[in-house]
């Protein structure tokens, strides 16, 4: 549906894009992952048609947009970061002109109907007769994104469309673009990752003008996901656990972190990279006698992977603390 | 092009600018129809059309400093490029929705000379020949001030350096006066808005005047065209 092949941009000296290649299928969810600046919303203006790169193509539907820009814009529905709203028109007028602009078919009754059908889909049917200048900003959001829906393109492309909106707002938009993706294929783009794990089927991450990741959410927690760090709760002394430990060739160190009750500790356990603790721990811990009265993973949450591929030098095995905090949290 | 000449026409009447315009136009219009033919006891509406042509060079910024500028600054020329139309439609539609703002504003000066008529016989060859020349010498200058104004997000700045433009093209012939080369000379002034203009004044019609405006219209329309296509770039 969407194939990016070998994309760069750039403004003047400035490196915007170095090469992103990726292809999104027809129906497909997919979240543009990244921190300001990475390239997320200069991707999606190329993807448009709003901006032409430097080099590299991008095809809808096997159409070149460099080529023939008119036909693949057909096919796209575009909310850009900053809805390109005309404030001094009521929202009636200013999505019959986007009706008008996108030169769209059909007679003033079909008008009618889709015009009709959008407001309900977003929610905007009842501002229609009011001056877009004195919208909240969610229904500016709404009002954008209605005139996007327009024409009802197989592809929509969502730049941070939930930034600066209130938390209901932002579930409201979310569920709405959920159900969108029912029918259509939407790239949104979002440096929120809770929002990408919550409506995408598939991450793609920028970094700096690269793509640093593509996978499911899922696969991507999983990838990073290792079994050498856990949190054991265990009742016996730090004297005695060191000691029942110490012969383990896995394990590098053991940090007692608290009493959760009278002579029971808990304790991080740091096994070497790339070891599975859980078996040797068990079987150290029952020969000593001393009884495990649980142990978790140092769960890697979304947020720690998207950290690790944005900041490598200093992401790679990310320090035990860290992760054993976000494991206590997930659980 | 329709959709888009449609909204800014809209927009001129929909924010006071296109009234204000269209009222000042009228004032001055209806202050020289006054003074020159009603008080002076003239059918000659010579003067009137002359002195239109001062306005016109000042007020023509009024009516072109938002047409490209506003856009850029509130991101609304992203809807425009976006949407499956060409540069050329966009610069096109914006155009004659000026256009025709102008066109309203003009008009008023065959009001007068039809006023005229009901109590003399005006020459209506030298007034359809100013209100054409007028109209184009407008055209024109329309497109210049778009240039302006899609090189900048202010509107203030589109204005004053549209109106200093326009200025400097109609003063054209002023410049050939003081150039001793003589070819250049003839140049500047064959390029001076108001040689050109005061010949449509005699009441004659000269093909290469109709050719001058319009071509200068298509060229600082082409330039406008390249000046938002410029936009993707960078």
């Amino acid at each position: 549906m969407i194939e990016i092949r070998d994309l760069h941009k750039s403004y003047g000296a400035k490196q915007a894009l170095r090469g992103v290649s990726f292809a999104v299928e027809k129906g497909e969810v997919v979240g543009l992952l990244g921190l300001n600046g990475a390239g997320k919303s200069t991707t999606m203006n190329i993807l448009t048609g709003c901006l032409c790169a430097t080099s590299g193509t991008v095809l809808i539907d096997g159409v070149d947009i460099a080529k023939d820009p008119l036909a693949a814009k057909r096919r796209i529905g575009y909310l850009p970061e900053v809805p390109p709203l005309y404030v001094d028109m009521q929202v009636s007028a200013y999505l019959q002109f986007v009706w008008e602009l996108k030169g769209l078919r059909g007679g003033a009754a079909e008008r009618r109907k889709q015009l009709a059908a959008v407001a309900e889909k977003t929610g905007t049917a009842a501002v229609q007769k009011r001056l877009i200048r004195n919208l909240s900003k969610g229904y500016r959001q709404r009002v954008g994104l209605a005139a996007a829906l327009l024409g009802d393109p197989e592809i929509l492309i969502l730049d941070e469309p939930t930034v600066g909106l209130d938390p209901t707002q932002i579930i409201e938009i979310r569920d709405l673009i959920a159900h969108l993706g029912e029918q259509h294929t939407v790239i949104l783009s979002s440096h929120i990752l809770s929002e990408v794990a919550a409506v995408c089927g598939r991450v793609v991450v920028i970094d700096k003008g690269v793509v640093v990741a593509d996978g499911a959410p899922a696969a991507l927690e999983a990838s990073l996901q290792d079994n050498s760090s856990r949190v054991a709760v265990i009742a016996g002394t730090p004297q005695q656990v060191k000691a029942a430990l110490e012969g383990l060739p896995e394990l590098v160190s053991v940090t007692p972190l608290r009493q959760t009750e009278p002579g029971v500790w808990e304790y991080a356990l740091q096994g070497a990279a790339g070891s599975d603790l859980r078996r040797p721990l068990f079987a150290a811990l029952a020969a000593a006698q001393l009884p495990l009265l649980g142990a978790r993973g140092a769960q890697v949450s979304l947020e720690d992977v998207f950290l690790q591929l944005v900041a490598p030098e200093q992401g790679r095995g990310a320090p035990p603390e860290k992760n054993t905090a976000t494991g206590g949290e997930a659980q | 092009m329709k959709a888009i000449f449609k909204r800014e026409l809209n927009a001129y009447f929909d924010s006071p600018l296109g009234y204000v315009f269209v009222a000042v136009y009228y004032l001055f219009a209806g202050y020289f129809f006054f003074r020159y033919n009603l008080y002076a006891g003239s059918a000659d509406m010579r003067d009137v059309f002359s002195m239109l042509f001062t306005v016109t060079v000042f007020l023509i910024p009024i009516l072109t400093m938002r047409l490209m500028s506003e856009d850029r600054k509130t991101k609304t020329d992203q809807l425009l490029l976006m949407a499956p139309v060409t540069a050329a439609a966009i610069v096109l539609g914006k155009f004659f929705a000026a256009a025709v703002v102008y066109l309203t504003a003009m008009a008023i000066t065959l009001v007068s000379g039809c006023v005229l008529s009901l109590y003399a016989a005006p020459e209506w060859a030298v007034i359809l020949g100013h209100f054409i020349g007028l109209f184009l010498v407008g055209c024109t200058l329309i497109a210049v001030g778009m240039l302006i104004s899609a090189f900048t997000e202010n509107q203030i700045i589109a204005a004053v350096g549209g109106f200093c433009v326009g200025f400097f093209l109609i003063l054209l012939d002023a410049l050939g006066s003081l150039v001793s080369n003589s070819a250049l000379a003839a140049l500047l002034t064959d390029m001076s808005f108001e040689t050109r203009y005061s010949h449509f004044t005699l009441g004659t019609f000269d093909l290469s005047d109709l050719v001058f405006f319009l071509s200068m219209t298509a060229l600082f329309l082409y330039f406008t065209i390249l000046a938002f296509e410029k936009r993707r770039l960078d």
